[in-house]
């Protein structure tokens, strides 16, 4: 159903809201239109085509000798299947468009109860439908609602009774449906915070780290033997395998690495494009000539950078920012001054 | 088949009995297969990318299978000498694709002038409950 949503009509006051609901509650009692016949008398191949699809084994429904049995006497339609028998199939309706549902749905249109549920379904059954039956239904707009308001939004419920009647023109069963007809709440703006970044898995070798990143200072780690400088932090030197280290305050500048700008999969801790950068730290004053002071390599993502000025070779500095009241981490930006032309 | 199964007796039926559960796996070719043998051919039970662009995460079950799996639960119970004289279905959360309804049920009532047993029935999907129906059926 097309309606847009400009020409909403808004019942401001409660008298126009009181009018509005009068002019609904005149379309009760009333036939929708001709009554509508089954396209098909009631048949055994559709009976089967759904008890199939539902795995309904029941035998009164597909199995002669058992039904003659029965006390349905024979084969019989499940009674649930009653709606189904007059359902419009591939072509939709063929009601005219000017009947007195469509000029109700009009009314309800035209205040923005557009959308539609179905909520309710009360079938009552006189007797089980058999093959030859030929079904005829007949659609009476049972009751309108007040204005509501359920989770989905604001509108009426529209309840339609359908009677079914054989080529007798005995009733046979009952329906009534409900619906409600809605226009959607506004969807609440996103106030959902945004979920923190992971947390680093520490250990007792690496904790000092990052609480040295908390204070503000970036570390490496040095042998206290041999003086070999290495990260990522660890136990034990590689080189003279001592277990004895210091602290070494890397300065806060380097050299891009290498870098990825990863897109996808999208983890909602993060801002995406995301870049993630290897920056080859400057060296240490500390351990000036030592081995490894010069291959510092550490992995983070650049922050204040234009993502299409990213290169390799490109130069850094170092912020040590909070993520979250809970946690710092090291941000590569790009540095333009000493950069300008690097990128072209 | 040729002999008629047993049906559950009226005398034998007390209140707050339940029905055997039934676990019914939600998939594409139930919601289709079902959808089409109730000549149900809204674009919501059968074509995943316009149920999308409707807002519907996914294609969900029409409300005729609801009604027809409420009728199908309480016979598989009762055997077939039973007569439904009415079902009425409060619809909830969809079913889509990939998740499970649970079908349970009870007995709430017994008339026994008429030997109506009424049954509550339940599907719950992964979402909260599919519907909630009441069900009266005759027994022998």
């Amino acid at each position: 159903m097309s309606n847009t949503t400009s020409d909403i009509i808004v019942d401001a006051t409660p008298e126009a809201k009181a009018a509005f609901f009068s002019e609904l509650q005149t379309y009760v009692g009333l036939e929708i239109g001709a009554p509508t016949p089954a396209p098909d008398e009631i048949n055994a191949p559709m009976i089967r085509h759904l008890v199939e699809a539902v795995g309904d084994k029941n035998p009164v429904y597909t199995n002669v000798d058992v039904a003659n049995k029965s006390i349905h006497g024979g084969i019989v339609a499940p009674p649930t299947m009653l709606q189904a028998w007059v359902m419009n199939g591939i072509d939709g309706p063929t009601r005219s468009g000017d009947g007195p549902y469509e000029k109700m749905n009009q009314l309800l249109f035209s205040r923005g109860f557009t959308s539609v549920v179905g909520t309710n379904s009360e079938q009552t059954y006189v007797r089980y439908l058999r093959p030859g039956d030929q079904l005829t239904m007949r659609t009476v707009i049972d009751s309108i609602s007040d204005e509501k308001t359920t989770g989905l939004g604001t509108g009426h419920f529209v309840s339609t009774r359908q009677d079914y009647y054989d080529a007798q023109n005995e009733l046979v069963g009952s329906m009534l449906f409900r619906i409600f007809r809605f226009q959607p709440k506004a969807k609440a703006p996103a106030t959902k915070a945004k979920a923190l970044r992971p947390r680093p898995a520490t250990t007792h070798d690496n904790q000092w780290y990052f609480d040295g990143v908390n204070d503000g200072i970036l570390y490496a780690q040095a042998c206290a033997d041999c003086g070999e400088v290495r990260f990522p932090t660890g136990p034990m030197c590689p080189t003279c395998h001592s277990l004895k280290w210091d602290k070494v305050e890397m300065p806060l500048t380097g050299t891009i690495h290498s870098f990825v700008i990863a897109h996808y999969p999208q983890v909602p801790s993060f801002d995406y494009p995301l870049p993630v950068l290897l920056v080859d730290i400057d060296p240490s004053v500390s351990h000036a000539g030592k081995p490894g002071n010069n291959k510092v390599r550490m992995i983070m993502n650049s922050a204040d950078t234009d993502l299409d000025a990213l290169v390799v070779g490109a130069r850094v500095r170092i912020e040590i920012r909070a993520t979250d009241p809970d946690m710092k981490l090291p941000f590569a930006i790009l540095d333009s001054t000493s950069n300008t032309g690097a990128a072209s | 088949m040729t002999t008629l199964p047993d049906t559950r007796s009226f005398a034998t039926v007390a209140i707050g009995d339940e029905l055997t559960p039934l676990d019914l796996p939600i998939t594409r070719t139930l919601i289709v297969s079902t959808a089409i043998a109730t000549r149900d051919y809204q674009v919501v039970h059968h074509d995943p990318s316009i149920a999308a662009e409707r807002g519907s995460q996914d294609i969900i079950m029409n409300i005729l299978t609801s009604n027809a799996f409420v009728g199908r639960f309480v016979t598989d119970w009762t055997g077939p000498n039973s007569f439904i004289r009415s079902v009425k279905v409060r619809l909830g959360a969809p079913n889509y694709p990939g998740d499970t309804m649970v079908i349970t049920g009870s007995v709430t009532a017994k008339d026994d002038v008429n030997k109506v047993v009424t049954v509550a029935v339940k599907g719950s999907n992964s979402m909260g409950d599919h519907m909630n129906a009441t069900v009266e059926v005759i027994l022998p």
